[in-house]
């Protein structure tokens, strides 16, 4: 403690110096906290899925359907606990910009399958009981300010035109904070009767839960086995694969942004670097004097590299809580189109480990080279 | 007793022996000091004289222990300190030694009391003790009034005593000047010296100190002449020398 005084002061010496430097770190920070964040939500989904969750599809295309007949012959291989099933709605709540997903449910077996996502049983009860009832995830109830009771209007894409009409009996929470709670839910039985004929008693994929997680390849094949050289042959996955594959729709998405995350680092190490670099070298005869009357290489390591970690935790901090504000605002931003937007403890942790890192980097060649610097050499320089 | 000719017994408080400093620049040995002899007693004040480049700061160094000889041996108090290794001899250049240097060399963003605090911070003093210490120190030097200004707030005689306070108030064994009036004017270095001789004097400090000036040298009570790396005459000047001018 009685050494912060010179930390303290060495770093105060030059003000702007400081505030731009700290600027920098804030900014880089902030940025790659937003980067960790849109990565972590594209790969949000492999890290939700649930050991033992199936995703059974069309061979050809997850757009292509297949026949709900499917599912008793499902449940018959050994090791199937429950299946259930669903098909993407596609419609437009009012505008195309209030995008959130809308996928009609199987209400039987929902719950069986996806535990984690909660409604209460009066709500589930209500739900079953209306036709034309809709659960939706509690961050789009808040989105589009909607309460229990309300009429929802969708308007269909893919299924004929026309709006069709859901009346809002239940809300349903994740148990994770990561989990997605912008879903929205309506009936099989209300779906099917709307739809035109030529796709009735056709889903858009299975998810199956099974008994044992390590039973999960072989019940994967048994599947895709029991359908093959059929019409409609399967692709059955576990569900981190499936979400893996859909991410790579987009390309490499998590390449990218880790590709960009790393020219952050570097060059926010670089600048932060050469500040230090600087500054040590215009204090050159001050860390001599410092050699001269006793202090030694480890202490003049320790000022410089205190500064640049002192310089480093202060605009870590000041970059990761500018994300913690923001971050919320980009989800708003996206429209739902990245429905698992959260900065967790870890990434913030993480953040703060790369502010340090970054640091304890860019302090050391220069603080090495004020270590190694001859006192003679330094005082003959002034 | 100050003795150039490697005759001093062990009674003396720093000994040189056969000193010898070589530096190379490019492919050719440049012998800056060549088998110098040297011994001082506790409380002398010696001045180092010669022209640019005889090594007298070089032995200001090498006596200082920022610097190791080619060959040849130093002992101050009892610790030969040509083989002591990088870490040993920070450590004891905390203890025993006090420099002052011709560009004061202050910390400009510390206070006076903080720049003369900082040998201490290496101790276990307490805060209490530490802050005596220096106000101790401030006061020898006629600063005490001056404790909370930084380095750009005081002339530069003042900064000079500031660096003296700073290098007095661990106690070291010896002080040691590289040009300590340089970069003052007369009446600002008139004041610097008299507040060396007084540490000699009244403090009983042993000070060795390197200068171009003459009138400067003439405050010592020896005066040693290096030419050439060799220590060439020990004594007082050959002139008569006054505050006012070589006479």
């Amino acid at each position: 403690m009685k050494f912060s005084r010179i930390i303290l002061a060495n770093l105060l010496r030059k003000k702007v110096r400081l505030l731009l430097t700290l600027g920098s770190f804030a900014v880089a920070l902030f940025l790659f906290s937003f980067l960790a964040v849109v990565r972590d939500a594209f790969g949000r989904g492999a890290d939700l899925a649930s050991a033992d969750r199936l995703i059974t599809i069309n061979r050809t295309s997850i757009i292509n359907l297949i026949p709900l007949s499917y599912r008793d012959k499902m449940l018959r291989i050994h090791g199937v606990k429950y299946v259930t099933h669903n098909n993407w709605f596609g419609g437009i709540y009012k505008e195309e910009k209030n995008f959130f997903p809308q996928f009609v449910i199987d209400p039987e077996n929902q719950r069986k399958v996806f535990p984690e996502l909660i409604v209460p049983d009066d709500q589930w009860k209500a739900f079953v009981n209306d036709r034309q009832g809709a659960i939706a995830g509690v961050k789009t109830v808040e989105r589009f300010h909607w309460k229990i009771g309300d009429r929802i209007p969708i308007k269909t894409t893919l299924y004929g035109g026309g709006s069709w009409e859901f009346n809002l009996v239940g809300i349903y929470h994740g148990k994770r904070p990561q989990d997605d709670e912008t879903q929205f839910w309506f009936q099989w039985d209300y779906f099917e009767e709307k739809i035109p004929a030529a796709i009735k008693g056709q889903i858009g994929w299975y998810v199956l839960r099974v008994d044992n997680p390590d039973d999960a390849p072989r019940i994967a094949k048994a599947i895709d086995a029991e359908f093959a050289n059929s019409p409609n042959e399967t692709k059955t996955e576990t569900e981190s694969t499936f979400a893996a594959n859909w991410v790579k729709q987009f390309g490499n998405i998590q390449f990218l942004i880790g590709s960009i995350g790393t020219v952050v680092f570097f060059t926010l190490l670089l600048v932060t670097g050469n500040t230090m670099a600087i500054s040590v070298r215009e204090r050159t005869s001050e860390l001599a004097v410092f050699k001269a009357i006793g202090y030694s290489d480890r202490f003049v390591l320790f000022f410089v590299l205190a500064e640049s970690l002192v310089i480093a935790v202060i605009g870590g901090v000041l970059g990761l809580l500018l994300a913690v504000g923001a971050v919320p605002g980009l989800g708003r931003a996206l429209n739902g189109l990245l429905p698992n937007i959260v900065l967790s403890p870890e990434m913030l942790l993480f953040g703060l480990g790369v502010a340090l890192l970054v640091g304890i980097l860019s302090g050391l060649l220069p603080g090495i080279g004020a270590m190694r610097m001859r006192v003679v050499n330094a005082l003959r320089r002034v | 007793m100050v003795k150039v000719d490697g005759s001093g017994g062990n009674s003396s408080l720093i000994q040189v022996r056969d000193l010898d400093k070589t530096y190379r620049r490019g492919g050719e040995e440049i012998h800056v000091l060549q088998g110098l002899n040297l011994d001082v007693s506790k409380g002398e004040f010696v001045a180092f004289m010669g022209p640019s480049g005889s090594g007298k700061t070089t032995l200001l160094n090498l006596l200082g222990g920022l610097d190791v000889p080619t060959r040849g041996s130093i002992t101050v108090a009892g610790d030969e300190i040509t083989h002591m290794s990088a870490g040993r001899l920070t450590e004891w250049r905390a203890r025993h030694v006090g420099f002052i240097f011709q560009m004061y060399n202050l910390i400009p963003v510390l206070t006076a009391f903080q720049n003369v605090e900082l040998p201490l911070l290496l101790t276990k003093l307490s805060k209490a003790e530490r802050r005596a210490h220096v106000e101790t120190a401030l006061s020898i030097v006629s600063l005490a009034d001056r404790m909370q200004h930084f380095p750009r707030q005081l002339s530069g005689g003042q900064e000079q005593r500031v660096t003296i306070a700073r290098a007095i108030v661990s106690d070291p064994t010896f002080l040691l000047c590289d040009e300590p009036t340089g970069d003052l004017d007369r009446k600002s270095a008139d004041e610097v010296m008299a507040l060396v001789e007084e540490l000699v004097a009244t403090h009983h400090k042993t000070v060795l100190m390197v200068t171009h000036d003459p009138i400067v040298a003439s405050r010592a009570q020896t005066t040693l002449h290096l030419d050439k790396g060799v220590l060439v005459e020990a004594g007082k000047a050959p002139q008569t020398i006054t505050a006012g001018g070589v006479a």
